[in-house]
């Protein structure tokens, strides 16, 4: 798909904000989003695409004299998993993102200077929300689908938590109800390495100089959770650079490269609040809550697939399997698969052709209105 | 990885079930049993299997599957949750054929348990003339490699309900590609049982 392009879509103006479920208030907000193929006349073939933390809006295509492919082209696009041609697809940003909807880096209209550390603290739920918004705006009633891997994984359960009345089926990729100790952890690293950076300043760096090695390690360590040991040895193994200074402590195996490389690439395209914000919005998320495992998905009447890899040790299997169980002591119609894959918790991106299979099957069976196959408690 | 079920075993388990029927099938393989209950029955069906090239190929069927062991798999579905639960040609082969049993009478209303038939009269004949583990149409495996765990004959499994007081509501009995009336334990390769408790 050629010349897609952002869109975007403003909501939640003053004195009509928008409540965050911290109780604090954000408006106007803004959304980038992008819509590629057709809304067809009842409005029923729209599929929501929901991305990961470093996402955004440009989930297929290429933009009009700029290179780089969306994030999911290979999965979504004319005759693909997500067919376009049968299907009117939607991404937007999320909030607290860096690529066009409102964030750290917005202005706030209250002091005319970018938030900042001000911005008020989200959640997914909060991202949702915002979302619902531009569904409603593009009146669309119904969900054919809400789709995505990792934080977009987690957006899917929120909106089958949430909206339950607004979708037809749900596609939770490499995801988790919650984040274990060892997952916030990670993240918890991340954000000490953006800290630490004395270019951060407590977040007020707009500007000035950015925070850029502080989120650059944060990056790095960021990639090394979302590849496995086995494809880390197929794409580096103990290889060396070319152009190596040895005993410098420069970079010189291909792997310390590899993460420079990716960390310094970041820091160009992201921003280091938003890195925080989004962050903590993940390790907040928890769909339990408290809740018994059983009562989680009471009465949805959505198709779910659940999708796991089986080298991701960042979202670990038995994670999905814990929300395919749910779906079972629920009666939700419901399958779960788990994809043999050595990319680790990245193969959501790249194992495109079993997973294309699965969606693409899925997606027609719901489509279709077969409920054949549905069995309810 | 089982034998493929022939069409009359899936004409006999067809017949068994009601009309609109919630169908559990455990160890579904490729679907193709749910999927012609549900053109023939209307069923709701729901399948587990372990195997994910079998899952991808269900999807493909407009089947929902879980991806997962039926040694452990059911302990998340309630007390008589489906109006059948079925275990054709997987019985054999699960680690513990009497707790699978148990759990899928406690989760079904009624089960259909299908099975190859260990002294069905090719298999003895092998056995005691030609001294070899019999491998027959309905034991295709040889013995270094077969996912059958259990060998069981359809006497034996007759005495295991009257042992567990289970009920056997029909029973039907393959031979080659066709109904068994006499002699089952000797001249069907196949049994199927319709239970309850």
């Amino acid at each position: 798909m050629e010349n897609t392009e952002t869109k975007h879509f403003t909501f939640a103006q003053p004195p009509d904000e928008l409540t965050l479920e911290s109780g604090e208030k954000l408006g106007p907000i803004t959304l980038a989003y992008e819509t590629y193929g057709e809304l067809n006349q009842q409005k029923s073939n729209a599929i929501l695409i929901l991305h990961a933390l470093s996402g955004d809006a440009h989930a297929a295509g290429i933009h009009k004299g700029d290179a780089p492919l969306g994030w999911w082209n290979n999965l979504i696009g004319p005759g693909k998993g997500i067919d376009t041609d049968k299907y009117f697809v939607l991404c937007s940003n999320i909030i607290g993102g860096c690529k066009g909807s409102t964030g750290p880096s917005s202005v706030n209209p209250k002091t005319g200077k970018p938030y900042g550390a001000d911005f008020p603290i989200m959640t997914i739920g909060d991202i949702v929300n915002a979302q619902r918004h531009l569904i409603d705006y593009l009146g669309i009633d119904k969900l054919l689908t809400v789709i995505g891997g990792s934080m977009g994984g987690m957006q899917v359960l929120q909106w089958m938590v949430a909206y339950p009345e607004r979708i037809h089926s749900a596609i939770p990729i490499a995801t988790a109800m919650n984040h274990t100790p060892q997952q916030i952890a990670f993240n918890e690293v991340g954000r000490q390495a953006i800290m630490a950076d004395s270019n951060w300043r407590k977040g007020n760096y707009y500007g000035a100089s950015k925070p850029a090695k502080g989120l650059a390690v944060a990056r790095m360590i960021g990639h090394i959770t979302y590849m496995s040991d086995v494809s880390m040895a197929e794409k580096f193994g103990r290889r060396y650079r070319t152009e190596k200074e040895p005993y410098k402590f420069g970079a010189e195996f291909e792997v310390e490269g590899y993460l420079r490389y990716r960390g310094d690439n970041f820091v160009k395209r992201f921003d280091a609040n938003s890195y925080l914000y989004i962050t903590k919005a993940i390790d907040y998320f928890n769909i339990l809550n408290g809740k018994r495992l059983s009562d989680i998905f009471k009465g949805l009447t959505a198709k779910v697939l659940v999708i796991a890899f089986k080298s991701d040790w960042l979202y670990p299997a038995y994670q999905s399997q814990e929300i395919a169980k749910a779906c079972k002591l629920a009666g939700v119609d419901a399958t779960y698969c788990e994809v043999n894959s050595t990319y680790g918790h990245d193969a959501f991106l790249l194992e495109i052709k079993e997973e294309a299979h699965l969606v693409k099957h899925f997606l027609s069976t719901v489509s279709s209105g077969n409920k054949n196959g549905a069995w309810q408690a | 990885m089982k034998p493929q079920s022939t069409k009359i075993e899936q004409q006999i388990i067809s017949g068994w079930i009601e009309q609109g029927a919630s169908v559990l099938d455990l160890g579904c393989g490729d679907g193709e049993l749910l999927a012609l209950l549900i053109k023939e029955k209307q069923v709701r069906a729901q399948g587990i299997e372990i195997n994910e090239q079998a899952i991808h190929r269900c999807v493909a069927l407009g089947l929902s599957v879980f991806q997962e062991d039926i040694d452990t798999g059911l302990s998340e579905y309630s007390d008589k949750s489906f109006d059948f639960v079925i275990l054709n040609q997987t019985f054999q082969q699960v680690k513990k054929p009497d707790f699978v049993l148990k759990e899928a009478l406690r989760v079904g209303k009624k089960i259909i348990v299908g099975f190859p038939n260990f002294l069905y009269i090719s298999a003895r004949l092998q056995m005691f003339i030609g001294g070899k583990v019999p491998v027959t149409p309905a034991l295709p495996y040889e013995w270094y490699d077969t996912p059958n765990l259990h060998f069981l004959s359809i006497a034996d499994f007759v005495e295991y309900c009257r042992k567990k007081a289970i009920q056997i509501e029909n029973s039907a009995f393959i031979g080659k590609n066709r109904r068994v009336r006499f002699f089952p334990n000797l001249l069907a390769g196949i049994g199927l049982f319709l239970l309850k408790k």
